[in-house]
């Protein structure tokens, strides 16, 4: 039995199957909401409310659901415990994967929940250039902004990223057995924009 | 009812729009050369071509392959299949067997790919089929022996 | 795999209390009187060329188009006994091998029970050990009397005619094939004693490239056929809810959702839990899902692995069964200055084979037809009938190719027969059904190899190992069975301590004791069995007592042999010779460790260059040299230690089942690591000669690779990993 349908025949059991404990321990709890932009508004300093803006915003980027798939090498990590994806699959040319083991050789365009595999139109590893793995929240704003490593994108284009590209929005919809992003991805949106409007600051350290 | 094109031939099939095309093609349609190993895609024994790409079937719902057309095991044909096939035999590459239509897939898919793959391009390939026997060390000769064939 | 090597099973095994518990009789080698005898049901059942057909025996079948075909008692699950049960009768009858073809055996102990067990069945490494003779002898008698019908039919004496490739001739220029003289021989009388080849006359037996295996076209074709594969008409797919935990039992269950699903036909409770029927396997599943099961758990074993640990390491402290002793090693490592200690912990380990449990079954209430991967036929043929209320002989069973096994299938209980006659009873007559197991059922489903500890001291003084002891502590799944006496005496189950009561190493104060604490874990036999545990600690604590001795690992080991293990002694220096020996390293990145093992009535030694890559060993070169006694299939040999190999890598690396608070952890292949093409090395064989009768090739190339593989990390300076698995372990 898919282990989706093993879990949610365990709870009809009224009793928890295997997959819980030892092997499958969750990474630490991550801030399961973002706070809204309004609460920022008590930071008087302009640079300093973008920069705390970036922070929130970092609870969604530094979050499995984001980082496994902008690792720092070739290879993509998977589940909350964030441990390296098996099978052994690469970025290759072009993101998506290697010849007879593309991403869409199990990643189909939706998740498919009776077997806990995740889909998207275009499941892909992000460029290299794009890797967040190993980087301090400070480096990978600065990355962010640098649009030889963003994809070519003013701020502009990154907040219409982050809100329109299904992939990035995935993160909010992960399917059975994977927790969700922080927050909502309009919260996200928004803590971006006001970001972007306060000059897309990036936190000193 | 879900219309499926499966080696040339559609076939309506009354199951449930989240049924796997792995049991769609076992227990509907009867072909039974695509194996069940896991259900989770982790072990590559269910791989057919959907439009000429490897895919794993036991986590593709029916609902999601349209009209693509699906080719199993039982209708490979082309000159990497022969190569791969013969060289399969030649090598005396499976044990129990139970994988090999997977790792043949794969490995037919790899060579269409890539002429003349390096061992790690083949590890690349065929890390995604396990083989619990672990006939890996002939299923590596093999691809290459068929690598060699198709260049003559 | 079963427990024991060929002649261990000859001295202990009581055939007699085998029978016992399996309720039938006894005969070896059946040869019946003239071939027409073959009078048997289930022999008669398998006349691929119909009358004409000749049988000189329970194992042949000559057809007019001139096939043969070996009827085989051993299943085939990937070891090769179609290829090599084959290539014996066919050299004996001078055939062609284009000309052979191999099948299952139908369950009848009386043609084919397995001369180590004295029942039909597989294990144990023992199809061509048990085999070599029967099978020559079939072969020679088929040639003897297809010899004589030609010599009728040509009216020249039998001695003149001569028998190549398939090929009957005599020097008139006569010449026929086997084909058109197979209903002429079916007529003669079978001889007593054809006589058997001499070695030096081999054709196929032991020859490179003479034979390939028979299996291997259609596998590579998606076109063998799998008890999953099996389809019949008005055919029901059944899965089974089964208690979460071990011991576990139904209390109460409401199927009222489970019904609604589109394709679920019924819901019935059985013996090991709640049976979904429906018309395929995803409305099985969905139907399983839906289920409401309440578990009585009030019986139910609720330790966990670190609980067992725990528990076994203090039992492992205490006077446990002798096993094995010489001198008196306690008061030698009392008085010693160099004590060398070392526990070793071994988890629980799923077999996992690809293809999971699954059965079919049909009957109409008078008759019944099993179809499935049955590795113990004569039980299974019995328990099956029980549970119907059938007399045995209404009841047939046909031995499927099974996806794997590695012991899974061969079972002491009889529980996947059990359970597919419980789900075909439960739902009545006239409903074929096909029990499928899924990946999860498999995993959680108990009969592990049993979760082991052995506590290990060792003296060493002036560069030599001067006392040995060896505590170890783990589940019996033989004691309290009806199988007990198969390998039990004087209490001592041999599959807990085989490997570790008698080492090769000679040394002075030696002392093996074992503890077998009772846990509610359905435990099992796995490829190597006891060698899995046994192979492991003796080999890396050796090597760390060696080192400690400032010995080398393989001329130590030589040493310590005296004169009494030659086979030993060989494998390790043809290994070492194959590897190019200069000691461990490292050199460079890289190291090397040697580990030897006899299992099965084979030796075998390998070799393992190992460096450590991105925290995770990495095993790039496996030598390995093996002594089976006469190789008859010297590529199917080859394929065994590969295989083996990559088999005992993968656990030895990364395999584990966990239990938490008594309930399994790892699903799936996602947890439940598996070895991937990218983690298995250049492994380099050699077949060591030997005129000596075969023995084993399936489980001996399993227990030496972890140890060469630990002894290696040692010599890049780590320590040899005490507990299993070397990577990602998660107690």
């Amino acid at each position: 039995m898919r282990s989706g349908l093993l879990l949610s025949a365990a709870a009809g059991f009224g009793l928890c199957l295997a997959g819980s404990a030892l092997t499958l321990a969750q990474a630490p709890p991550t801030a399961a909401s973002l706070r809204p932009v309004e609460s920022f508004g008590t930071i008087a300093n302009q640079r300093d409310r973008s920069v705390a803006l970036f922070a929130e915003m970092g609870k969604v980027i530094q979050h499995p659901r984001c980082m496994n798939c902008h690792p720092a090498t070739e290879r993509p990590r998977q589940t909350d415990a964030r441990r390296l994806h098996q099978p052994l699959v690469v970025r290759g040319k072009d993101g998506h994967g290697a010849p007879a083991m593309a991403c869409t050789t199990c990643h189909g365009k939706q998740n498919y929940d009776p077997a806990r595999i995740p889909g998207d139109g275009h499941w892909a590893l992000a460029p290299a250039s794009m890797a967040w793995e190993g980087k301090s929240l400070a480096q990978i704003c600065e990355q962010l902004k640098d649009q030889n490593r963003n994809g070519s994108r003013d701020l502009a284009g990154l907040v219409k990223h982050v809100t329109t590209d299904t992939l990035v929005l995935w993160g909010w919809k992960p399917g059975a057995g994977r927790e969700p992003a922080p927050g909502t991805p309009e919260q996200f949106g928004a803590l971006m924009q006001a970001w972007a409007d306060t000059g897309a600051a990036c936190p000193a350290s | 009812m879900v219309s499926l094109k499966v080696n040339g031939t559609t076939h309506s099939v009354d199951v449930d729009d989240d049924t796997p095309l792995l049991w769609a093609i076992r227990d509907n349609i009867g072909l039974t050369g695509t194996k069940f190993g896991c259900g989770v895609a982790q072990c590559g024994a269910c791989t057919v071509y959907v439009d000429g790409q490897p895919v794993r079937s036991c986590v593709t719902p029916v609902s999601a392959v349209g009209d693509s057309e699906i080719t199993t095991i039982e209708a490979i044909t082309g000159k990497e299949a022969e190569a791969v096939q013969a060289a399969w035999t030649a090598r005396d590459v499976p044990q129990c067997g139970y994988c090999q239509s997977g790792q043949v897939m794969s490995a037919v898919a790899l060579l269409k790919e890539n002429k003349k793959p390096t061992d790690r391009d083949i590890d690349l390939a065929m890390n995604g089929n396990l083989c619990r026997c672990a006939t890996y060390v002939r299923i590596r000769a093999a691809i290459h022996d068929a690598a060699r064939a198709l260049e003559i | 795999m079963t427990a024991h090597d060929p002649n261990l099973s000859r001295r202990n095994l009581s055939r007699r209390t085998w029978l016992k518990g399996a309720g039938a009789l006894v005969i070896g080698l059946h040869l019946p009187g003239t071939a027409r005898a073959q009078s048997s049901g289930a022999g008669a059942a398998f006349r691929p060329g119909g009358n004409a057909t000749f049988a000189p025996n329970a194992f042949i079948r000559v057809a007019p188009d001139n096939s043969v075909t070996v009827l085989v008692k051993h299943i085939e699950f990937g070891q090769g006994p179609f290829t090599g049960l084959a290539t014996l009768a066919a050299e004996e009858m001078d055939a062609d091998w284009s000309q052979m073809r191999s099948e299952h055996a139908p369950a009848d102990v009386k043609l084919y029970a397995n001369l180590a067990f004295g029942v039909q069945g597989t294990g144990g490494s023992t199809a061509i050990a048990n085999s070599w003779e029967q099978m020559r002898k079939a072969g020679a008698t088929a040639r003897a009397m297809l010899v004589q019908a030609a010599a009728d039919a040509w009216k020249v004496p039998a001695a003149e005619i001569t028998v190549v490739s398939g090929v009957i001739s005599h020097a008139s220029g006569k010449q026929g094939r086997f084909g058109e003289f197979a209903e002429a021989a079916s007529k003669l009388p079978v001889p007593e004693n054809a006589p058997l080849k001499p070695a030096s006359a081999y054709k196929l037996i032991g020859k490179e490239g003479a034979v390939k295996r028979l299996d291997s076209y259609d596998k590579s074709r998606g076109k063998a056929q799998f008890t999953i594969d099996i389809h019949a008409p008005n055919m029901l797919t059944v899965v089974v809810a089964r208690p979460p935990r071990f011991g576990g039992k139904v209390a109460s269950f409401d199927a009222a959702a489970t019904l609604k699903v589109k394709g679920v036909v019924d819901v019935k409770q059985i013996g090991s839990g709640v049976a979904v029927y429906a018309t395929g396997m995803w409305p099985a599943l969905k139907g399983r899902e839906a289920l409401k099961v309440s578990w009585d758990e009030s019986a139910a074993e609720k330790r966990g692995s670190r609980e067992l640990i725990a528990e076994y390491r203090a039992l492992a402290r205490q006077k446990g069964t002798t096993a094995g002793k010489h001198g008196d090693a306690e008061a030698v490592l009392a008085k010693a200055d160099k004590v060398v200690e070392a526990e070793f912990v071994f988890p629980y380990l799923a077999h996992a084979p690809m293809e999971p449990l699954d059965g079919y079954l049909q009957w109409d209430g008078t008759e019944a037809l099993a179809r499935f991967g049955s590795q113990f036929q004569t039980t299974e043929h019995q328990t099956i009938a029980a549970i119907l209320g059938l007399p045995p002989e209404k009841v047939k069973l046909e031995t499927m190719l099974a996806g794997g096994s590695f012991g899974r299938r061969a079972q002491v209980s009889q529980h996947l027969a059990a359970e597919l006659a419980m789900a075909a009873k439960a739902i009545g007559p006239n409903r074929p059904v096909k029990l499928v197991w899924t990946r999860e059922d498999d995993l959680a489903g108990g009969y592990y190899r049993p979760l082991f500890v052995h506590r290990m001291r060792g003296a060493v003084k002036d560069g030599k190992i001067t006392a040995w002891a060896d505590n170890i502590v783990g589940q019996s799944f033989f004691l309290g069975t009806p199988l007990e006496a198969m390998v039990v005496k004087d209490g001592i189950d041999a599959t807990s301590v085989e490997g570790a009561n008698e080492l090769f190493y000679e040394i002075a104060d030696f002392n093996c004791e074992v503890a077998n604490p009772k846990v509610g874990v359905p435990t099992l036999w796995w490829r190597s069995v006891g060698h899995t545990h046994t192979g492991y600690a003796v080999e890396c604590f050796i090597d760390e007592l060696l080192q400690a001795a400032g010995q080398d690992p393989l001329s130590g080991r030589i040493a310590l042999m005296g004169d009494k293990h030659a086979r030993a002694i060989a494998v390790l220096k043809a290994v070492g010779e194959m590897a190019n020996w200069k000691g461990p390293g490292p050199v460079g990145d890289r190291a090397r460790g040697v580990a030897v093992v006899e299992s099965f009535g084979s030796f075998v030694a390998q070799i393992a260059e190992v460096s450590f890559v991105d925290g995770e060993p990495k095993v790039h070169k496996v030598w390995c040299a093996v002594d089976c006694g006469v190789a008859v299939n010297p590529d199917v040999i080859r394929a065994q230690m590969e295989g083996g190999i990559g088999f005992g890598l993968g656990h030895a690396l990364y395999g584990e089942l966990t239990l938490d608070q008594g309930k399994p952890v790892q699903a799936n292949f996602d947890s439940y690591r598996s070895l991937r093409i990218q983690e298995m090395p250049e492994v380099e064989v050699k077949i060591i000669a030997s005129t000596v009768a075969p023995t084993g090739v399936g489980e001996p190339g399993v227990p030496p690779i972890g140890p060469a593989v630990a002894n290696a990390l040692a010599a890049l300076g780590q320590q040899r990993p005490r507990q299993l698995p070397m990577v990602g372990r998660t107690v």
